[in-house]
């Protein structure tokens, strides 16, 4: 009989409309398509035409509904009624919220502003929140970038003006050869997954170099399982094996670099490891052609790379690129040498730099486009060496990061391979000047009641004299940034805060205001400490952190710890700005920037944090928010601010469609329709760079000039690599004891010791701190390519993927120790100790166990019920790791951060590890939050049911 | 393999249902059971009343019951779908049997009736036993013994009902013991075959095979798609101890053989009440162990799927 | 309708490559969110927020170590040519189509009875407690010929979310297809093909790693005559001479 097949549609209908938006279940900014139906989100599907995610949408983004409809966002603006922690809170009005909080902020501002700190987490209206902070006059402002990153952005900036980070790429369609050292996810979470699709596909070679082999390094052609904190060896040794085989690009050196420049060799003077300098202060360079110095922008001279030379003043003078030869020709950083250490082998080591050089030197792309290099010589190509590489938090999570990171941009300029086609690109508004000139706002003089900041918090200081001290010498951020602590914290150190400010060292402050940042979970070190001093009372009882404000979207951890919680929207409800002057979205050959807008309306009392800052503003009568008759300047809101706010004349938070008429582009008037050209072009904006722009942007001087009219450059001079980095030399000078500006005594040797001018690789400081016998292992912590930080796990669907973390170790440990997979351990460091279970695997490097971060949650947090496995299974690395090293001579306990930067190092943790009995329970097991101010999760989801097609 | 309850139940309240009515349509068939029509029609209501429970106990086990009917829809290829056209269809000449016995009628067509209804019963079993032996997925399953044990076991415990109730009515006799006897000793046997043939030979797929990655070297699960068992785990990978399985099957041996076989031989050497009380505990005994073997049957039953899961 | 059609006009189906796929969860997640509205509509979750959270899904990622490299394994219904999972469904709910080669479910005339998720040796059937009837991949049928979406967007949900590319769709009938010529370039293999259902989908096996080639030592270029011998002369001799 013949077979019948049901009557099927295969064209019902999707949705009733598609908004397109901008993603926000990461820090990534792909575009989206929202399907709605029946005014519910039908389907989120990746926007084909935006530069981010072309398309593709990652495991986090496709799972956007259950975020959006997630139990745990609050509902009203709280008030704490009970003790901090019990979550005992009272439902209050907008209207009482803020003026709650202005009664509380108003104060301040009139008496002395360093007594508010606000600091925020992965948000991306830097622009906007540290706007609001200069206005308030306060020095403590940051976001999350001091625990996050920022070794690798003043790594970076100081070297070539750019970074890794989200601020360049490979060069995906041209690289041959792609290096990328310690990275799980990124920030470019998707744009990385496209590049590594591409290059697979077309053989370039990929090399991991990571302890563990998941994700990215799993698919990696060779995969480098280096131990933790060594990667300064590995790369010296490249550096090392690239000079003895005499493969470096000279011609790229002396064009784009400092590796000619002469610095003065007087030890013992002043000016000792400085540039020599002519005329107005140009660097001096040894032309041998005239047999004399001339300057560096000097174009006819021939510059020498080796040798010493007498300076006009008659003393030594010798070339960056000697001292670096030097440097890394030494046996330190010789293959062999490093063996043992990296536990790499001299022969993969060789080999490597071997093929390095292989595919620079022989492999070179030439693109037939003519460009203009910054001195006015027109180039007929652009010749590229195909080597493209990246890092992250591998590198930049330890204390050695900073000095790592220098050391990987110098073995790609050695290579001739930034910005060139097939290496590493820029992303505008990079190239930046190398430091930029970007100086940091908030020492002792700058702070008076009801005066604004004069600038930015956040900088780049070239040298003692921009440090942020208070009039003792000591910091005068709370955090100690710009201190002698950390005098180039170029992001702050948000990690610092809470303890500093329950510990009143170096002050106590009146209000701490905190957004988006779960601190009192999985973005602190040493968690325990840090609810302790969360919740630390004086003598009368009263906290010692008088007044905690906190602006979350859902019932994390932290919330239950504030005094009063402004309950944002979550990213479909809200206008947000991914603005240029922020932490822009564009790709290497494209300026761009985008907007999110309410796709669907909020059911709750929640309000936009930017809203509400903009709000605060006007109350508190800030300058730049209220109009001289003291009515708002932005009554519209966050969209008026988006299109009306102007930095400088003619530049905004958006740089699409400015002017009246809305053809001007980064620059021109405001333009009242902006936002909805923003909407016509699926919510963001892209301006194309000139065939000629598209590399060696450092140099190119139609790029330079075009950057200076577009304003996203501020200076017209080529951007020089910074093979040699005088702003350190002269923190070091400092230290030696020359300058009005010197570092306490306990600091000096300090500051001597780790502020080299060329990079080096010194062991991280914890393990040469702690007993090495007691704490033989590294514990690392990776991010879950679907789990974003903690807010993933509040997401009915991808808590199904992983609702408990194992730790993962090698299979001789497990086997030394005598445990299997799902066997309990615990694992201690100096700080403390946390009972969980294991996996065994074969893919991690032998000394290194680790985890998937922060997967583990508190009882009572993000709606999840009291026995789920994120609490009760899962656990923190966080509870392991100290925020302050152990005390070394002189007891003074220094934060456990890179002595540079002040970059929390999150991976410097050794451990020991110990079988446990079989209890089902980790450890500590912190008691349940209260949670009675939210409504219960449902039991079951049949999300989409209201879809199903009527049976025929 | 999950061991279902309702399932269980089913297969084997139906099976000693449909032995029953084997057993007494047959010997009634050949002229060989002398009890009184409305006495008749009282084992014949027990064995309809098995029958029934079980077929109940199974479609509350689906998602549909309401759509229980279309399941007679795919005979051609589908044993579950014959098994239950069998089962229905037995119900017919059983059914009119009933009436029959009911109104005293006793003719050549009564005959004929529980002929029929003896080949419906034997025809359901055998369906039964198919839906299992015909999984290839399930290598305890997909095994040559599995559909007879089906219909042996349905024949013993069918048997010893029938005792029960001959011996009640007195109506017992030597063959009744003779034919119970048999019946589980050949069932034994089959049983012992097919545990020692399931051990023997140890589960040939393995983790290299199904990911096809064996060309690398051995494989090992690193992490599972989900943290929390999903509905795949939670059905196909259920799993008994080695162990635990073993007192099961002493068990089995005990209850379902052993006591039973004895007390069908006792019964055979004692008087009538005697007798009735010897089948009865030896029918007790039987439906303990019977429902433990089933239990079993799923319990060391391994899904080939969960190799994706689970190295062998 | 039981039983299996003759042939498939089409064999659809889908080409996943192991060597690019980074374990992102991409297509599980964006298949579950495409099918729990459509199709399949709902994939039910059950204790959503609880201690045991599980729900239906049509398509997962494994990963596995195997032989000094970790592979990360996608798996969905392969849509078969000879599955018993069609043949042992009593109600015809379960069902190969003519034209493509799909393997679905009539979730309006499934009766949950679940002996096709018995009968399907790679676990790809997906009871769904709640609704009460077995749901599956459905290879997006509701996606590939829907008017309503855009021609370049009628692909399965998860070969348009994946980021890396490592998923394809077409037609593994036709050898002329794309997916038919990567599967023959890179010896592309099907799942337990041993067991004999014939699965359609096709993995991309890993690529053995690549052997470039190096660059010669400077002692075999030849290296200018020198006096310093140590390594930072002979590299200072070799910079004044191509300076030069
Ligand atoms: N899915 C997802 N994406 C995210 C996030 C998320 O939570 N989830 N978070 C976002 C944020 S805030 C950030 S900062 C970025 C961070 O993105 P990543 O830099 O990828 O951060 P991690 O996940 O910490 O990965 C650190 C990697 O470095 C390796 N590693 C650790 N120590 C060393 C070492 O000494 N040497 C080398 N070579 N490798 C080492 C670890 O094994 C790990 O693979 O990701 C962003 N993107
Ligand atoms: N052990 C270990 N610890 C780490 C790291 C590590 O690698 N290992 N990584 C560190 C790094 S790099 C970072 S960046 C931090 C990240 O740590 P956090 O910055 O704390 O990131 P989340 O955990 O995502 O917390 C962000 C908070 O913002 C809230 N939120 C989410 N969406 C919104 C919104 O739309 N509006 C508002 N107002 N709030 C919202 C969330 O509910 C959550 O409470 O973790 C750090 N901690
Ligand atoms: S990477 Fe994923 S989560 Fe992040 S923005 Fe893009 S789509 Fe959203
Ligand atoms: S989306 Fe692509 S890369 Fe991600 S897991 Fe699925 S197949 Fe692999
Ligand atoms: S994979 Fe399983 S469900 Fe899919 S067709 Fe094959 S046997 Fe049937
Ligand atoms: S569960 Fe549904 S589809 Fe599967 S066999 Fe039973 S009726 Fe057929
Ligand atoms: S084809 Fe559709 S149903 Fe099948 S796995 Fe992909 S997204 Fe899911
Ligand atoms: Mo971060």
């Amino acid at each position: 009989m013949p077979r019948s097949q049901p009557a099927l549609d295969t064209s019902p209908k999707v949705s009733d409309e598609i908004k397109k938006t901008t993603c926000y279940m990461c820090a990534c900014r792909c575009g989206i398509d929202v399907h709605l139906r029946d005014g519910k989100v039908r389907y989120i599907e990746g926007n084909r035409d935006h530069p981010v995610n072309k398309g593709v949408l990652c495991g986090k983004g496709s799972a956007g509904i259950m975020q959006h409809y997630s139990p745990a966002r609050l509902h009203a603006p709280l008030k704490r009624v009970g003790p901090r922690g019990s979550g005992e809170f009272e439902e209050i009005s907008w209207e009482e919220a803020l003026q709650l909080a202005t009664s509380w902020l108003e104060p301040i501002r009139k008496s002395n502003p360093k007594k508010l700190a606000f600091f925020t987490g992965r948000d991306q209206s830097q622009s906007l929140t540290g706007l609001w902070a200069m206005q308030f006059g306060t020095p403590n402002f940051a976001a999350h970038g001091g625990f996050c990153s920022v070794n690798m952005a003043a790594g970076g900036l100081y070297t070539f003006g750019g970074a890794f980070w989200e601020f360049g790429d490979p060069d995906w369609d041209l690289t041959k050869y792609f290096m990328i050292f310690g990275v799980a996810e990124d920030h470019a979470s998707n744009p990385i997954k496209i590049g590594i699709g591409k290059l697979k596909s077309r053989g370039a070679k990929v090399v991991s170099v990571n302890p563990i082999r998941t994700g990215y390094n799993a698919v990696a052609d060779e995969w480098v399982g280096i131990r933790p904190g060594t990667d300064g060896l590995f790369v010296g040794a490249l550096i090392h094996e690239l000079f003895r085989t005499q493969s470096v690009d000279l011609d790229y050196l002396l064009r784009y670099t400092n590796a000619a420049w002469l610095v003065i060799d007087a030890p013992g003077a002043e000016d000792h490891g400085l540039f020599a300098r002519g005329e107005d202060s140009e660097q001096l360079v040894y032309c041998t052609a005239s047999k004399a110095v001339a300057g560096c922008k000097n174009t006819d001279a021939k510059p020498a790379l080796t040798g010493v030379r007498t300076l006009p003043d008659g003393r030594s003078g010798r070339p960056v690129f000697e001292l670096l030869a030097e440097r890394f020709l030494t046996d330190t950083y010789a293959p062999e040498a490093v063996a043992e250490q990296t536990g790499i082998s001299a022969d993969q080591i060789k080999r490597i730099a071997a093929e390095l050089a292989h595919v620079a030197f022989k492999e070179e792309i030439v693109i037939d486009q003519p460009w203009t290099d910054w001195a006015g010589r027109r180039q007929e190509k652009m010749i590229g060496r195909p080597i493209s590489m990246h890092a992250m938090r591998g590198i930049s999570a330890h204390s050695n990061g900073f000095h790592t990171c220098r050391m990987i941009h110098i073995l790609q300029i050695l290579l001739g391979s930034i910005d060139c086609p097939g290496g590493f690109r820029y992303k505008p508004p990079y190239p930046k000047q190398t430091p930029p000139n970007l100086l940091p706002h908030g020492a002792a003089g700058e702070i008076k009641p009801e005066m604004p900041l004069g600038g930015p918090h956040l900088g780049f200081p070239h040298g003692p004299e921009h440090l942020l001290l208070d009039d003792n010498g000591g910091p005068n951020r709370l955090d100690k940034g710009f201190s002698w602590d950390a005098p180039m914290s170029a992001h702050g150190l948000m990690h610092m805060v809470i303890n500093n400010a329950a510990a009143k060292d170096p002050y106590g402050i009146d209000v701490l205001f905190l957004y988006m940042a779960n601190m009192a979970w999985n973005s602190s070190m040493n968690v325990p400490g840090t609810i302790e001093a969360l919740t630390a009372t004086d003598e009368n009882g009263d906290y010692v952190i008088p007044k905690i404000i906190y602006s979350d979207a859902y019932y994390s951890e932290t919330v239950p710890f504030a005094d009063l919680i402004l309950p944002d929207t979550t990213y479909l409800e809200r206008y947000d700005c991914i603005s240029l002057l922020d932490r822009p979205i564009s790709e290497p050959e494209l300026v761009a920037d985008a907007i999110r807008h309410p796709v669907v309306k909020p059911d709750r009392d929640v309000r936009g944090f930017q809203e509400v800052l903009i709000d605060l503003g006007h109350r508190l009568k800030f300058p730049a928010f209220t109009n001289d008759d003291g009515s708002p300047k932005f009554p519209g809101g966050y969209p008026d601010y988006m299109v009306n706010h102007q930095r400088k004349p003619g530049i905004g938070p958006l740089a699409g469609w400015r002017g009246t008429d809305g053809t001007a582009t980064c620059t021109g008037e405001p333009n009242p329709n902006q936002l909805d050209h923003y909407l016509e072009n699926g919510s963001w904006f892209g301006l194309h760079l000139d065939p000629e722009h598209a590399y060696f942007r450092h140099a190119n001087r139609g790029y330079l000039d075009w950057g200076i009219q577009k304003g996203i450059r501020a200076s017209a001079d080529p951007t020089v690599f910074q093979l040699y980095s005088e702003p350190l030399q002269k923190f070091r000078l400092a230290a030696e004891g020359f300058g009005d500006r010197q570092p306490p005594d306990s600091h000096r040797d300090r500051i001597k010791s780790y502020f080299d001018p060329l990079p080096f690789w010194y062991p991280p400081f914890e393990e040469t701190m702690v007993d090495e016998a007691r704490f033989p292992l590294h514990a690392l912590s990776q991010r879950p390519m679907h789990m974003y930080h903690s807010w993933g796990s509040q997401n009915a669907w991808l808590r199904q993927i992983t609702a408990a973390n194992r730790l993962y170790v090698h299979h001789s440990v497990g086997a030394t120790i005598g445990v299997e997979d799902d066997d309990w351990v615990w694992l201690s460091s100096h700080q403390g100790r946390v009972k969980c279970q294991v996996r065994l695997m074969d893919g991690v490097n032998p000394d290194t166990v680790w985890t998937w971060n922060a997967i583990g949650k508190r009882r009572g947090a993000w709606g999840l019920d009291e026995d789920a496995p994120e609490s009760k299974e899962g656990f923190l690395l966080n509870h392991l790791i100290s925020e302050l090293l152990p005390a070394g001579g002189g007891g003074y306990r220094y934060s456990n951060s890179d002595p540079i930067t002040g970059q929390a190092a999150w991976f410097d943790l050794r451990v020991g590890i110990e079988k446990a009995d079989n209890t089902g329970t980790t450890a500590p097991y912190f008691e349940s939050l209260g949670d009675a101010s939210q409504a219960p999760s449902p039991e079951r989801l049949a999300y989409g049911k209201q879809w199903k097609e009527p049976a025929e | 393999m999950h061991p279902a309850y309702s399932v269980i139940l089913f297969t084997t309240a139906s099976g000693a249902g449909y032995g029953l009515l084997f057993w007494m349509t047959i010997t009634y068939a050949f002229g060989m059971l002398q009890v009184s029509p409305w006495y008749l029609l009282v084992i014949l209501i027990v064995a309809l009343l098995l029958i029934t429970a079980g077929l109940l106990s199974s479609a509350a086990h689906l998602g549909h019951p309401e759509r229980a009917h279309r399941a007679f829809s795919q005979w051609r290829s589908s044993w579950l779908s014959r098994e239950g056209v069998a089962a229905v269809a037995t119900y017919v000449p059983s059914g009119l049997l009933g009436l029959c016995w009911l109104f005293g009628i006793e003719s050549t067509l009564t005959v004929w009736l529980s002929l029929l209804a003896a080949l419906g019963a034997v025809v359901t079993v055998y369906c039964t036993g198919m839906i299992y032996a015909s999984l290839r997925t399930i290598r305890q399953w997909d095994q040559p013994t599995v559909a007879p044990i089906y219909l042996m076991l349905g024949a013993a415990t069918g048997a010893l009902l029938f005792a029960v109730l001959l011996a009640l009515a007195s109506a017992a006799s030597i063959w009744t013991s003779l034919l119970a006897l048999a019946m589980l000793g050949l069932t034994a046997a089959l049983k012992r075959q097919y545990w020692q043939k399931i051990d023997e030979d140890p589960d040939p797929v393995t983790m290299e095979d199904v990911t096809g990655l064996g060309r690398f070297g051995a494989v090992k699960p690193l992490d599972p798609p989900h943290t929390r068992p999903n509905f795949v785990m939670r059905e196909m990978g259920y799993e008994v101890g080695r162990k635990h399985a073993e007192k099961l099957r002493r068990l089995v041996w005990l209850c379902l053989f052993g006591a039973p076989l004895v007390l069908a031989l006792l019964a055979l050497l004692s008087g009538p009440v005697l007798a009735a009380i010897f089948y009865l505990t030896a029918c007790l005994s039987a439906a303990v162990g019977v429902v433990t073997e089933r239990w079993l049957f799923f319990a060391e039953a391994e899904h080939v799927s969960m190799r994706y899961y689970k190295a062998a | 309708m039981t039983t299996l059609p003759e042939k498939t006009e089409k064999k659809l189906g889908l080409v996943i490559d192991l060597d690019i796929c980074v374990g992102c969860h991409a297509c599980a997640t964006s298949c579950k969110e495409w099918n729990t509205g459509g199709y399949s509509a709902p994939l039910s979750d059950h204790d959503p927020y609880g201690a045991d959270p599980s729900g239906a899904w049509l398509n997962r990622i494994h990963s596995y170590e195997a032989g000094g490299r970790t592979v990360h394994f996608p798996r969905s219904c392969l849509h078969c040519e000879e599955p018993d999972c069609v043949t042992v469904c009593p109600t015809g709910a379960s069902y190969k189509r003519e034209e493509d080669g799909i393997v679905l479910v009539n979730p309006d005339t499934c009766i949950g009875c679940k002996l096709c998720s018995w009968a399907c040796p790679y676990g790809a059937r997906e009871y769904d407690y709640d609704d009460g009837v077995m749901k599956k991949c459905t290879l997006c049928v509701d996606r590939i010929y829907n008017d309503h979406i855009p021609e370049e967007d009628r692909v399965p949900a998860c070969v348009r979310a994946c980021p890396t590319g490592a998923r394809a769709f077409g037609d593994l009938g036709d050898p002329e297809s794309a997916v038919s010529k990567s599967v023959a370039e890179r010896d592309g293999y099907g799942l337990f093909e041993e067991f004999g259902y014939k699965p359609v989908n096709r993995y991309l096996p890993p690529r053995e790693p690549l052997n470039l080639p190096v660059a010669e030592e400077p002692e075999a270029a030849e290296t200018p005559p020198t006096t310093d011998t140590t390594q930072l002369g002979k590299l200072f001799a070799w910079i004044d001479r191509s300076l030069s």
